[in-house]
């Protein structure tokens, strides 16, 4: 497929079409979310941010991940974000500007940061998919099965975080 | 068989008459999931009628016998009735957040048609993560409540969108872990093989009634009370509550707007039942599935009676149950739900790796969960007897002036 | 797999656009004559004072808090809950270990009156 400019493109599969629109949404509704001049709104386009990264989840066959991101990020952060808004009253009112007078200096390092990804990624060597991923049943008891042998560690002391994070809530969250 | 397996043969048909792969794939999913859909949109109909019925047994009342035979098309009058009425915004209104919640609230609740075993091989997709997709998609209803609450510029709408929120959360948590003590059991979060699992064989014929619920009845309890207030039906309707006030966080919408909240939780109660019954009462197990031919339409009739059961079941205890107080709701939830799960995950966690045969496993499994009935019951028992007393003790006079009556022996009453 | 995720995104897809035909056909069908008043606001009759965007007590963000530590709690859990016939001794007090540590959390939270709604 050539474009107007003269610049090839390979005409895309189908899975890669859906992938294209998925990415689409997800990068949309992140523009979304800095743009809008209403906090609700932003909260909102961020929910569909969350979901097209569960979109992208899949693409990587990561199921588990998709759905995780989906009932903890949709189902929970999102909720919370609501809450947060209507707790700071002040936030609501008057169609807060999404720029300030540092918005050329971040932009800038936004872009910088995103080169640098991108030279990042193009050169890692990724590793290809050798062999077709089984996706089943038996690689979500693989991941539990890591979880409780390999990184047993880094599991334990999740389970100490949140613990501290009830903790933390209860000091946070107190009517005073 | 699947619905994929099945849609890939035709698709392999639609590829021979020469359509690319991509749009035979397209056209045959397309095609179940618009079945699906409108099976579901359909059902809503028959859903309200049953509702509607039973309620009026409870109250001594006939319900709808007008519009065609029994009232059956009470619902269609309804519908047409919504269709003709004029679609309200009200002034300063979130417009974005105010049209979208509807049929946000509705396609969260649509797209779990997708995981719902109807009957051996008819099924839209058996996901391997089917338990959590249905947890997960819960959130796409608990953000179209917070939208509507928001969106409608309207106090109430806003304070019970809050409270829809903060119940819908507290009682997901304990709906989550009773899902895990089935995961926990069964080793798998497919329903297809929590379904075979459920299966029991005497000599070679499937007498399909090894339901897990008859292991977990505890477990069972839990999950159909989280899913009464997952779906906001009586002793947790506090928000909106019909009766007496107004209507909670859809007050501000009319027409076909306020119909897709409506749809939306009827359809969300029967998929709830649904999903109990997949994961607790066998799904579409039952006596002689495993036939080759009458089999799945056995299956079928099967899953059918026993969701529909639970559901009149529902909306039974919706006709007599009184409404709890948020407190009470929040206090159920953290502080009986929560805590009693979590012991039966912990006992079934010890046990299920306990050196003896499984037989064993199981009859420890089922005391435990009888002790969790238990204690569920007897705090139900004491908050319904506190309740009757203080209904009866504020129907009492306070004062006796003007009140007694005495009669001619002179003895008073 | 990738195929049954498909069938999934038509269905979100159909499940957006059958809703929204049943609200545009609502739209178009019914009347539009909207007036001051029924515009307003419904309060049960009384005009409304202040703004509707008030702001909410701090309880909402600590149920929320908790719930959000107790839905990863679960879904820890559950990819365990599926390897747990095949575990380990070693694994499965880990398993436990994680729970109990959860369950300290609830009852701190219970002690500090946290899970009450005044």
């Amino acid at each position: 497929m050539e474009l107007p400019l003269g610049i090839q493109v390979p005409i895309p599969t189908f899975e890669q079409f859906i992938f294209i629109q998925v990415a689409l949404v997800t990068a949309v509704a992140g523009l979304a979310v800095v743009t809008s001049r209403n906090l609700f709104h932003s909260a909102l386009a961020l929910t569909l941010t969350f979901f097209g990264v569960a979109g992208v989840y899949v693409f990587l066959e990561a199921e588990f991940l998709a759905v995780s991101q989906v009932l903890v990020y949709v189902g929970a952060i999102a909720m919370l974000i609501a809450f947060a808004i209507m707790l700071t009253r002040s936030m609501m009112y008057g169609r807060t500007s999404p720029l300030n007078n540092q918005w050329g200096k971040s932009s800038l390092f936004a872009l910088l940061f995103f080169m640098g990804l991108l030279a990042f990624a193009r050169a890692t060597p990724w590793p290809a998919a050798s062999e077709e991923v089984i996706a089943d049943e038996a690689m979500i008891g693989a991941l539990g099965r890591e979880f409780v042998t390999t990184y047993v560690i880094a599991f334990e002391v999740l389970g100490l975080l949140l613990l501290l994070a009830l903790v933390g809530a209860v000091m946070l969250a107190r009517d005073r | 068989m699947q619905i994929t397996q099945w849609s890939d043969a035709l698709s392999g048909w639609l590829i021979g008459l020469g359509l690319p792969e991509w749009a035979a794939i397209f056209l045959v999913y397309a095609v179940g999931a618009f079945v699906l859909i409108n099976y579901g949109m359909l059902s809503v109909l028959l859903l309200i009628w049953i509702t509607r019925k039973v309620i009026s047994r409870i109250q001594d009342r006939i319900g709808p016998n007008r519009v065609g035979k029994f009232g059956l098309l009470q619902t269609v009058a309804d519908a047409a009735k919504l269709l003709s009425k004029e679609d309200i915004t009200p002034r300063e209104a979130d417009k974005i957040a105010y049209n979208l919640s509807p049929i946000l609230s509705v396609s969260g609740v649509l797209m779990l048609l997708a995981v719902i075993p109807f009957a051996p091989g008819l099924i839209g997709v058996d996901l391997n993560i089917a338990a959590l997709f249905v947890v997960a998609l819960g959130s796409i209803g608990i953000m179209a409540a917070l939208m509507a609450g928001w969106g409608s510029n309207n106090k109430y709408a806003l304070l019970a969108g809050f409270r829809v929120v903060a119940q819908l959360l507290s009682y997901e948590i304990p709906l989550v872990l009773s899902i895990l003590t089935v995961v926990l059991l069964t080793g798998s979060m497919r329903f297809g093989s929590i379904i075979e699992s459920q299966s029991l064989h005497l000599g070679g014929f499937n007498l399909g009634v090894g339901w897990l619920g008859i292991v977990m009845p505890g477990a069972l309890l839990i999950f159909f009370i989280s899913s009464l207030a997952e779906a906001e039906l009586t002793p947790f309707d506090l928000l909106e509550a019909e009766s007496e006030l107004i209507a909670g966080f859809h007050i501000e919408y009319s027409g076909m707007k306020f119909a897709m909240f409506f749809l939306a939780q009827f359809l969300n109660a029967w998929i709830l039942a649904a999903v109990m019954v997949t994961l607790f009462l066998g799904g579409w197990q039952g006596p002689g599935v495993g036939l080759p031919v009458v089999g799945p339409l056995l299956g079928f009739g099967y899953f059918m009676i026993k969701v529909f059961g639970v559901y009149v079941l529902q909306q039974w205890i919706r006709g007599t149950f009184p409404r709890l107080r948020i407190d009470q709701m929040m206090y159920f939830a953290w502080k009986v739900l929560v805590p009693l799960t979590i012991g039966l995950i912990v006992v079934q966690a010890i046990v299920q790796k306990l050196p003896t045969p499984v037989a064993v496993h199981y009859v420890l499994i089922f005391i435990a969960n009888v002790g969790v009935l238990a204690i569920v019951a007897s705090i139900l028992q004491k908050y319904f007897r506190e309740e009757q007393m203080r209904t009866k003790r504020s129907f009492e006079p306070t004062s006796l002036i003007g009140t007694m009556q005495v009669n001619e022996e002179g003895t008073m009453y | 797999m990738l195929s049954q995720y498909f069938f999934i995104l038509i269905m979100s897809g159909l499940a957006v656009v059958l809703p929204l035909t049943a609200v545009i056909m609502g739209y178009f069908i019914g009347p539009r004559r909207p007036d001051e008043v029924k515009n307003d606001i419904y309060e049960s009759g009384v005009e409304t004072i202040g703004e509707t965007w008030v702001q909410f007590r701090a309880q909402y963000y600590l149920i929320g808090l908790v719930f959000v530590v107790f839905d990863v709690e679960a879904l820890f859990l559950f990819p365990i809950a599926v390897a747990y016939q095949q575990l380990e001794m070693f694994a499965v007090l880990a398993t436990i270990f994680f729970v109990l540590l959860l369950v300290i959390g609830l009852l701190y939270d219970w002690r500090k009156g946290a899970l009450e709604w005044q």
